[in-house]
């Protein structure tokens, strides 16, 4: 099977999905100069009126893709990172996520928001964040991280397909992971979890980039006698509880590994979904392995340790066969 | 602009429906058999009928959270207006928006919406939506003289003036956004001087008078559907009624400001005068009053005979592609 980069396999998600279906456009700011890498080459491709330029103006544009959406067309917006969807609140919030239902289901949304997360790299508390928490509150959203290629380009043509607004959080972190692609009309679907690697002892979750370090981390305790199962949540809303209670319902002890601040997070989320499906099932306390409750730091010595590493991770699986 | 004697006509209907409407929610909001915060738009009848009337029945419209006049202009029926109003199944929602979000996609009113500002992006997008698809068709867009002070205004006008949308922004100023003066929250003195910074049109036409109000959004209109560009179009009006009726806080409007409004400045009346002169006599004009009457009296036996909605309704239309997992 050939292989692809992640942002490879973003790129030819869009290229494929605009080629299939002429109401499929992108618009975001420096969409056309690919800044974020996804949308290279589209606008030779495609020309400038299915992919443009918007002026530094979120709430405008991603409003505007939900008027668009409502007549019929299927906006990708790309938000150049993910904490610029603060600046869009609102809209995102009364207009794309309750349109459907405040109109008794006579307004459609289907409209893709691709929302970067670039943490871990020295850009501080304003540009660093990992908002997808906030956005799951919001009944109405469908959230999706994807951490391979494969799912990066797969759940993104499903996201563009789907009749509702589905907000895509890569991780920058994964851009550069190269993996297997499958060849022709790859498309997976949301709201499906995939166990990355099975195991017997202790369930990871996990979610995004901490997916790898989860995998790493089932590695090294591997050595040590300890068998872990990684359950790769890739989508937020809907969440697979089905494929994580299996799981927790074989191993008995959860981790779950999610790089936001751990107040309100999708761990948080899971943990309550276990305490109270899985209770009996668990034969040791559940363990989340996140972002502590503190903004994210400029210096690299203070930021690093913040986010879950393969090392966090293995030492609580580790703390959880004790 | 030359209008047809068949268009004054139907003008006068939609205006005589909004009044008529507004008066009956009224009095049942009063008698507890309406609920939710209700934002009439007696008085302000000229401003949306005129406006609508320029458009076609396949343009779109985006509303207000003073959302009942705007889809009756459009053309929307009352009784699943009034439904809706009600709570009921068979409301234009399906009782799940309620008294600011009213709307009517079958007759292109897309929503009204409730958070102040938050309607001019969606009808920038719905007209870029329209150009991409190649059509010419036109979108509309009501907001009030507060709304012209969030940055959505700005943002959304921007847009459109950059991406030559045919988008025409309709400010209907009454000159209170809610209970503070508009004079007190704006330095220029007519939310149209605000189009010069977007390069587009911008004109204040007396929103009290159908006719000016339909000859200037005609214009917009034109423009708009021969790929000319967006608009912005000021409409001086006034609301009879308090920002929301149930808000105690009378005493920020002088009593004989309201009197005069109420008075000489009240749209119906007006219009009324204005076909007079051109051969429409009154008696013609309370046939259509009657007529409204009889539809709106069988709207409200619709509504109140229809069911409210099931319980599980509450779980529906969160999306259209629910997913199981």
């Amino acid at each position: 099977m050939r292989t692809l980069t992640y942002l490879e396999a973003l790129n030819e998600a869009l290229v494929e999905e605009m080629e299939r279906d002429e109401s499929v456009f992108v618009m975001g700011e420096d969409v056309t100069w690919a800044l974020m890498g996804s949308t290279a080459g589209l606008a030779e491709k495609f020309g400038e009126e299915r992919v443009r330029d918007t002026p530094i103006s979120e709430a405008g544009f991603v409003g505007a893709g939900a008027g668009a959406a409502m007549v019929g067309m299927r906006p990708v917006v790309h938000m150049l990172i993910a904490p610029f969807v603060y600046v869009a609140f609102d809209q995102l919030v009364s207009i794309v996520a309750k349109s459907t239902y405040l109109y008794g289901g006579q307004a459609k949304m289907p409209i893709t928001l691709m929302a970067p997360m670039l943490y871990g790299r020295g850009n501080a508390a304003q540009h660093s964040d990992r908002p997808y928490p906030a956005l799951m509150t919001i009944p109405g959203l469908k959230l999706i991280a994807p951490a391979s290629p494969a799912d990066a380009k797969g759940m993104l043509k499903a996201a563009i397909r789907d009749d509702d607004p589905v907000i895509s959080f890569e991780d920058g972190g994964l851009w550069g992971q190269r993996g297997e692609v499958p060849d022709g009309d790859h498309v997976v679907p949301l709201g499906v979890a995939d166990v990355k690697r099975e195991g017997s002892d202790v369930t990871v979750v996990a979610l995004a980039g901490a997916v790898t370090h989860a995998l790493t981390a089932a590695e090294e305790v591997a050595d040590e006698g300890i068998s872990v199962e990684v359950v790769d949540l890739r989508s937020i809303v809907p969440l697979d509880r089905g494929t994580v209670l299996s799981s927790v319902a074989k191993t008995g002890r959860l981790v779950v590994a999610d790089p936001a601040h751990e107040m309100g997070s999708v761990a948080s989320e899971v943990a309550a979904i276990v305490a109270e499906e899985a209770f009996w099932d668990l034969q040791a306390p559940i363990s989340r392995v996140t972002t502590p409750h503190t903004q994210i730091p400029y210096s690299a010595d203070l930021e690093r340790p913040l986010y879950p590493s393969a090392d966090r991770i293995a030492s609580a699986a580790r703390q959880l066969m004790a | 602009m030359t209008v047809s004697g068949g268009d004054l006509r139907e003008m006068y209907r939609r205006m005589s429906r909004i009044r008529q409407f507004e008066a009956t929610t009224k009095e049942l909001l009063l008698k507890g058999e309406l609920y939710g915060a209700f934002h009439t738009s007696t008085g302000q009848e000229a401003s949306i009928v005129g406006s609508c009337m320029a458009l076609r029945d396949d343009d779109y419209m985006v509303g207000t959270h003073r959302s009942h006049g705007h889809p009756i202009g459009k053309g929307a029926a009352l009784d699943g207006l009034l439904a809706e109003l009600m709570g009921k199944e068979t409301g234009v929602n399906q009782g799940k928006g309620g008294s600011m979000h009213l709307s009517d996609f079958s007759v292109g009113s897309l929503g009204e919406t409730s958070i102040v500002g938050s309607g001019l992006p969606v009808a920038a997008g719905a007209a870029l939506g329209s150009k991409l698809q190649g059509l010419d068709r036109v979108t509309l867009c009501f907001f009030g003289d507060g709304a012209s002070n969030q940055g959505t205004f700005h943002e959304s006008l921007n847009l459109a003036a950059i991406w030559t949308l045919p988008a025409v922004y309709v400010c209907e100023n009454n000159g209170y956004g809610e209970l503070t003066a508009a004079h007190k929250t704006m330095a220029v003195e007519h939310v149209s001087e605000r189009a010069a910074g977007y390069g587009m049109p911008g004109v204040t036409v007396d929103g009290q008078d159908v006719l000016a109000v339909h000859e200037a959004v005609g214009e917009a209109v034109g423009r708009a559907r021969r790929g000319d560009g967006p608009s912005l179009v000021e409409t001086m009006t006034y609301r009879f009624d308090n920002h929301a009726i149930g808000i105690r806080i009378e005493n920020y409007r002088d009593p004989a400001e309201i009197e005069h409004w109420r008075t000489q400045r009240d749209p119906l009346v007006l219009f009324r005068d204005a076909l007079g002169e051109r051969g429409i006599d009154g008696d013609e004009l309370d046939v259509i009053d009657k007529e409204v009457e009889a539809e709106l009296a069988e709207a409200l036996e619709f509504a109140r005979s229809s069911p409210a909605p099931p319980p599980e309704a509450a779980f529906t239309h969160l999306f259209t592609n629910p997913i199981d997992a």
